[in-house]
Parts: structure tokens; C-alpha cells; sequence
């Protein structure tokens, strides 16, 4: 029942190599029709796989297939093999679900590009790699994966990579995840190092025989998280998604909000079995995440690009599900991943209509009034933002709320108000972009009542949509095509309902969500292990509340404060955004200071450029021209120089003694020769006389000898 | 025939001799392919005398003569192999004369 796992990653890779290879022939249609049935085969595979879960007792839901026995040196023991248990069959159903929505929304958005068969192949691959990343039962495999993601990353980043600030950001997010990837590599060594093994199972039948100590666990999880936090752009690594956004807007949505991102939050929470073993790794991972939240918050506030604002949204959602990874959560992180990718890819989604609708146009001061002409993205755009900003029943309320409230409970009160304070930020920002995009007159000079030979040509300054622009520039501002709209409709239904497989024990709900992957994180449980005790066997949804029973009335207050905060904050942006437009302008008066900060993100960009880079560039200049220039091409040099001296008088040792000495002997033969070849006239005449002196000798012989 | 056995052996050998010299002096004279062939001849023809005479004073039966007919017939096939040597000589070189074929001079 297991053959068919291998057929998940193996559709879209045939869909990526057709579409590479031969794709340029086929027409659009066949190139979408492969790219989006091949994602569409993978999720049904996806979804009947997970049925086949569900149907096997709790404890051992986990399908393990073998394809391929790949490396097997020494003690390494590597498989092509996949693992699926209840965490990677929520990843493989958001990744390849949430992939096909956003393939279907592509064929609407890149219609007119001239690298569309390009453009799904590298899509397709990306799916590949992610599924690969997802599925994989080791860490090598899983490591491809994630190399796979990133280089599809990189290229779709720089797909209009004719202008050069693309093909540098591609460039920026490519060197930075290098970094990470350093430090995930060489996690993976440790770990080998240390535990004999690379496969998941194996590294928890390891753990079993012989526990690690505290000190190699932390080392070894911080250098995971090294990779997990530039994957997942987390601080200090986090400066690539910003960037990231020059790509097309599906792939922002695909890529950097909805799947790639989140990879690091998958790492951790498959390595929780190492993690839980490292208090001090969870800290900081808990800190982090927190950090990156609040700290992406405050820059997304001020943020005029509309893909910008979500990009900074992302990293610090991202954050979120470290803080809950971090405070042991890995359910709840998990979950708020799963939320988050519906309400983030509807998010994007809806931005890229919004920027197809205006022709290109990404500032927010450019925007406003969009609601009349885009019902479908204005409607499904509130209620992602909605989700986002966490108010019930929505998805983000549910899976954000439980983060906060582990994280309260697990007794990291600092670190729960500074999550707090970034939810109330998070609110702010979306209902700004909301107002500013939605609501209010249009500012853009182009509404459709001008003729069109009055537009200003200024408003397209920051886009990056070529291709859509050149072709709707002086069209009106409009709704997308159903092949955009319907996958926004679908997300909105799921970033509605999404939550509510995960609704809290406190809400009378059962959290199923959290009860399904409860035997994945079984054993390196801070909360689960106990519930799992507890339940002793039953059926462990039945029970009503687990065993945070008394401290339910307190999570419900803390409900109540942060959907209150969130409110408050929500109307704050109503306030400054609708009614009086010019407290913004005001408040970045007074605050003159902390306004261009946040505008110019902390000056991080730049303060890497100053330190790192220039630091590194003048290292770079030591190593170039005083070592390299001056020691070891003077040492290079001299070798040749001495080389060429020693080699010139070999030659005359060679022209003068071995040469004369072959001469010689020559000269002396040839001599020699020229006597002897004086006999040998070739003329018959004279080798007779020879012949008959000879006889004539020999007869004179025998009378001498023989007859006297 | 009984005069001609009045005739001691000496006289045949003498005779043989004096064809053998004559045969080397002209094989080392000549300069004409074929006259160097018919001195070769008479070198034969001087072997045959004495093998001829031999068998008849010495050894007193006929193997001799059985002899001197195998070198007669041997002369014949010699004579039509050099010719064709020489024939070949002549269509190389354009000539017969074995003093301009030196190709084999060292």
C-alpha cells in the first residue's frame, strides 16, 4: 500500500524536466496543464495517503518507503526513502495543496510572459525539492531538499532577472542562505558525528541507547538552527525575503511565505526528539523567533511597497512559529505554519491581483479605493488580513493564540508579552495596508474617468512586473481573471475554516491537530508526553480538557486581552488611516528619528554592507595583494626564475658534453664506415675479383699448408 | 675412341684448366651482361670436362657422365633464369652493362 509515496515528489519533477527541456515547443496550454496536473496528482496522492493514516491506530501512524539504496559507506547509511507520519503529511498536504492553488492563480499572472514554460518549470522543481524536504526519512535527503528549494528560490527570484536589482536580490538571497547552509552542514556532521546515523528513526534509536550530552545536543541544535533561521529568515539572517520580493508575486507567495520559509520551522520541529534535550537551543530559538516577530513588526509598519509590508509580515509570522517551536509548541508552531500558509499565500496572491489590477503599481500611496473595482481580491484580501491579525474564528486566532498561551504557560511571561505586543503590531500594520490599498479615494492619477493621453508615466517607478505592465499600462484599474480569483476564493475558505481543526481545549474544542501529531513529538514531550500518559490508551480527543485544566479560565482571559489589543490596534489604524490622515504624517514628524530607522529597516542592510561586507572586502584585499600578490606569487615567481636558470645550464651541459659525446660516437662510426663501404662498389665485376683473390688465396693456403 | 684413350688424363685436365681461366677471365673482363653469362657457361662446360674425364680414367663407370648431364640441364635453367635477370636489368636501367648497376654500392 506504500508503492505510490515515491510518485509524490516524482510528478512534479517529470512536469519540471518536460517543462524545462521541451517546454519552449508546447504551447501555454499544455505547459499549465502539466505543471498544474502534476502538483494536482501529488496532492491526491497527498490527500489518500493521509487517509491511509488516519485509518491506522495513533501510535503507528508512519509509512516508511525505501526507493533507493543510495550511499552505504561505512557507518553512513543513506536511503532515498521516504518517511510520512502525521507532521509530514500536514507539510506535504499544505505544500503541494497550497502549490496547486498557486499554480492555477500563475497561469492567470504570467499569461504574457515570455519565459512561461520557464517560469512552471521552475515551480514544478521547487515543488520537488520541497516535497523532497518534507518527505525525506534522513537528513542528506532532507538536505537536498532544502539545496533544491533554495536554488529554485534563487532563480525565481531573478526570473525577470533583465533588470539588475532582481538578479541581485536573487544573488543576496542565495549567498545568505549559503550561510545558513553552513551551519545546517555542518550540524549534520555533528550529529553523524556523534549518533552514527543521518535517518530521523535512526537518530532516535540512537538517542534511546546512548543520551547526548547537554553540551554536543546545544551545539548541534544551534548550528541546526543556524540553517533554520537563514531558511526561515530569521534574525540575523532574515535581509534575503525583503529582497526576495523582486520576484514574480506567485512565487512571494509560494516560496517566501507559504512553503520555503517554513522549512526551518519543519527542521526543528522534525529534530524535536534532539531539541527537547537542549534547553538552553530552545531558549534561544524561543528568543529569536520572538525577536524576529516583534522586530519585523516594527519595520513592516512603515513600509510603503505592498509586497514589502508582507514580506516583513512573513518574517515575523516566522517568528511566531520559532517562539512556538521554542517553548516546546511543536504542535501549535506546526499549525500556525499550516494557517499561516493559507492566509500569507492569500495575502500575496491578493497583492499580485491588486498589482496586476493596477498595472504594475506596488506603492500603497499610489493605491486606495481599489475596494470598487476588485470586489472578489478586496473581499478574500479582509479575510486573510483578518486571519492574520487574529481575531476569531479566523485561522491565525486559533494557531497564534495557542503559540502565545504555551508560551505563557511554559512560564517565558517576557517572552509572552513581547509576542503579544508583536500580534498587536501585526493587526496594525495589515488594516494599514488594508486601508491604504482598499479603502479612501484613489491616488493613483489614472482612475478610469481620464482619458488616458493625461496619465502620468511616473507611477510605475517600483514595480517589477514588466511583462504585466507594459501590457496594462493605460488599462483601467480591474478585477482578475477566474484563473486568479478562484484560488483566492479557495484560500479565503481555508484561511477561514483552517483554524478550526485546532481549537483549543480551553473554547470546548478538541485540537485535533495537536492530538494527530501528538505521537510524532511523543517523546520529547514537555505537554504531550503527559497528556499522552494520562489519556492511558483512549480515545484522547474524547477528554474533555487536558491537563492545563485549572489554568483554562486564565487562558481564556489572556483570549480575551490579546483579541481586545488586537480590536484596539485595528481601530488605532482605522483612526490614523481613514479618519485623520494626518496623524501618520504627524506622529513621523515627531518621531522624525525612529521614523527613518524603521523606514530604513534598522539600517541593517546597511550596517552589513559597512561591517561584514567591507570588513570582508578589505580581507579579501590583504589575502589579494600582500599575501597572494606579494609572498606567494614572489615564492611562484622565484621557483620559475631559479627553475629557468637551472634549465639553462642543463642546456648547455646538454649542447656541449651529452650532445658532443652522441656526435662523436656518430663521427666516429661514420668513418669507420666510409673505409669500409670503399670495397663494396656494387659492381658484380669487383665482388668477383674478391671472389676469385679469395680462391686464389685459399688454394695458395692448402699448397703451402697441406701439400708441402 | 682409342684415340682417343691414347690420351693421358693430364691432357683433359690441362684442357678443363684452361677453360675455367678463360671462363674467369672473361666473367671478370666483360662489361656485357650476356658475355658474363657465356663465361659462366664455359666455367661449367670446364667442371663438365673434368668430371667427364674423371669418371672415365679414375673411377672407371659412368656416374661421372650421369653428372655432367644433371649440370648440363642445371646450365640450361640457369641460363634461362639469368636471361630473364638480365632482361629485367636491361628494362630498369636501359642497359646491360654491369658496370652502370652499382645501386648496391655501400
Amino acid at each position: 500500500m506504500t508503492n505510490y509515496l515515491w510518485l509524490i515528489p516524482l510528478l512534479p519533477a517529470l512536469g519540471a524536466i518536460i517543462n524545462l527541456m521541451i517546454g519552449r515547443f508546447l504551447g501555454k496550454r499544455t505547459v499549465s496543464l502539466l505543471a498544474c496536473g502534476g502538483i494536482l496528482g501529488s496532492f491526491v496522492l497527498s490527500a489518500v495517503t493521509f487517509f491511509q493514516l488516519i485509518k491506522l491506530p495513533a501510535d503507528a501512524r508512519v509509512i516508511h518507503n525505501v526507493v533507493y539504496q543510495w550511499l552505504n559507506i561505512g557507518k553512513l547509511n543513506a536511503e532515498v526513502a521516504f518517511l510520512v507520519d502525521p507532521l509530514s503529511i500536514i507539510m506535504l498536504l499544505v505544500v503541494t495543496g497550497v502549490s496547486f492553488l498557486i499554480h492555477v492563480y500563475s497561469v492567470g499572472y504570467m499569461a504574457d510572459d515570455k519565459r512561461y514554460a520557464r517560469y512552471f518549470g521552475f515551480l514544478n522543481l521547487f515543488v520537488f525539492a520541497m516535497i523532497l524536504l518534507v518527505a525525506a526519512d534522513n537528513l542528506l535527503l532532507m538536505f537536498i531538499g532544502w539545496e533544491g528549494v533554495g536554488l529554485c528560490s534563487y532563480l525565481l527570484i531573478g526570473f525577470w532577472f533583465e533588470k539588475k536589482a532582481n538578479a541581485t536580490a536573487g544573488k543576496k538571497a542565495f549567498i545568505v542562505n549559503r550561510i545558513g547552509d553552513f551551519g545546517f552542514m555542518l550540524g549534520i556532521f555533528l550529529l553523524f558525528w556523534s549518533l552514527d546515523s543521518v535517518s530521523f528513526q535512526g537518530l532516535q534509536a540512537a538517542l534511546a541507547a546512548h543520551p547526548l550530552s547537554t553540551g554536543l545536543a546545544t551545539a548541534i541544535c544551534l548550528l541546526l538552527f543556524v540553517g533554520a533561521a537563514g531558511k526561515s529568515a530569521q534574525i540575523p539572517l532574515y535581509v534575503w525575503l525583503p529582497d526576495a520580493m523582486a520576484g514574480p508575486t506567485p512565487v512571494s507567495a509560494l516560496i517566501h511565505a507559504a512553503t520555503m520559509v517554513t522549512a526551518g520551522v519543519y527542521m526543528i520541529a522534525r529534530m524535536n526528539f534532539l531539541y527537547v534535550l537542549s534547553p538552553t537551543a530552545m531558549l534561544v530559538v524561543a528568543i529569536v523567533g520572538v525577536a524576529t516577530a516583534f522586530y519585523a513588526g516594527t519595520i513592516a509598519l512603515v513600509q510603503n511597497d505592498i509586497k514589502k509590508v508582507l514580506a516583513y509580515s512573513t518574517i515575523s509570522q516566522l517568528g511566531y512559529m520559532f517562539l512556538g517551536v521554542g517553548v516546546g509548541a511543536f504542535a501549535a508552531g506546526i499549525f500556525h505554519l499550516m494557517t499561516h500558509a493559507f492566509f500569507k499565500a492569500l495575502l500575496f496572491l491578493g497583492s499580485g491581483s491588486v498589482i496586476h489590477g493596477t498595472g504594475g503599481e506596488q506603492d500603497m500611496r499610489k493605491m486606495g479605493g481599489v475596494r470598487k473595482f476588485m470586489p472578489i481580491t478586496f473581499w478574500t484580501f479582509l479575510i486573510a488580513t483578518v486571519a492574520i491579525a487574529g481575531i476569531p474564528p479566523f485561522a491565525g486566532f486559533f494557531s497564534k493564540d495557542e503559540i502565545l498561551w504555551k508560551t505563557f504557560s511554559s512560564g517565558h511571561r517576557v517572552l509572552w508579552a513581547v509576542g503579544l505586543a508583536g500580534a498587536v503590531l501585526t493587526a496594525f500594520y495589515m488594516s494599514r495596508l488594508v486601508f491604504m490599498t482598499f479603502f479612501g479615494e484613489n491616488r493613483a492619477h489614472h482612475v478610469d474617468h481620464h482619458p488616458p493621453d493625461q496619465e502620468p508615466s511616473g507611477h510605475d517607478v517600483c514595480c517589477d512586473d514588466d511583462s504585466t505592465r507594459d501590457k496594462s499600462h493605460h488599462a483601467h484599474i480591474h478585477e482578475s481573471p477566474k484563473t486568479m480569483t478562484i484560488p483566492l476564493m479557495v484560500l479565503a475558505v481555508l484561511s477561514i475554516v483552517g483554524g478550526l481543526v485546532g481549537i483549543p481545549h480551553a473554547l470546548k474544542g478538541a485540537n485535533h491537530i495537536e492530538e494527530f501529531m501528538a505521537p510524532v513529538f511523543a517523546n520529547s514531550g514537555i505537554i504531550h508526553v503527559e497528556k499522552h500518559v494520562s489519556t492511558g490508551g483512549h480515545d484522547a480527543a474524547v477528554l474533555p480538557v487536558g491537563e492545563h485544566h485549572g489554568d483554562t479560565t486564565l487562558e481564556l482571559l489572556l483570549m480575551v486581552l490579546s483579541v481586545g489589543l488586537v480590536l484596539i490596534s485595528i481601530y488605532g489604524a482605522y483612526y490614523c488611516y481613514i479618519k485623520k490622515k494626518d496623524i501618520p504624517g504627524r506622529i513621523a514628524q515627531k518621531f522624525s528619528g525612529l521614523h527613518k530607522l524603521l523606514l530604513n529597516k534598522y539600517y541593517i542592510d546597511e550596517i552589513y554592507q559597512q561591517v561584514l561586507i567591507k570588513s570582508l572586502l578589505a580581507l579579501n584585499n590583504i589575502l589579494a595583494y600582500k599575501i597572494d600578490l606579494g609572498v606567494i606569487d614572489k615564492i611562484v615567481n622565484g621557483l620559475g626564475t631559479s627553475t629557468i636558470k637551472v634549465a639553462k645550464a642543463s642546456g648547455w651541459m646538454d649542447k656541449n658534453v651529452v650532445d658532443g659525446a652522441v656526435n662523436g660516437t656518430g663521427q666516429t662510426v661514420l668513418a669507420f664506415g666510409q673505409v669500409v663501404r670503399q670495397p663494396q662498389s656494387g659492381r658484380l665485376k669487383d665482388y668477383l675479383t674478391w671472389v676469385v683473390a679469395g680462391i686464389i688465396m685459399l688454394v695458395g693456403l692448402i699448397w703451402f699448408f697441406v701439400l708441402k | 675412341m682409342a684415340i682417343l684413350q691414347s690420351f693421358p688424363l693430364q691432357h683433359f685436365l690441362i684442357i678443363a684448366a684452361m677453360l675455367f681461366c678463360l671462363g674467369i677471365y672473361v666473367i671478370l673482363t666483360r662489361k656485357n651482361a650476356v658475355a658474363i653469362l657465356m663465361g659462366v657457361e664455359l666455367i661449367l662446360n670446364a667442371t663438365n670436362i673434368n668430371l667427364v674425364a674423371l669418371s672415365r680414367y679414375v673411377a672407371n663407370d659412368i656416374s661421372g657422365q650421369v653428372f655432367a648431364v644433371f649440370v648440363i640441364i642445371l646450365a640450361a635453367a640457369e641460363a634461362a633464369v639469368a636471361l630473364a635477370i638480365i632482361i629485367n636489368i636491361y628494362q630498369n636501367f636501359k642497359t646491360v652493362d654491369v658496370d652502370k648497376t652499382d645501386e648496391l654500392k655501400g
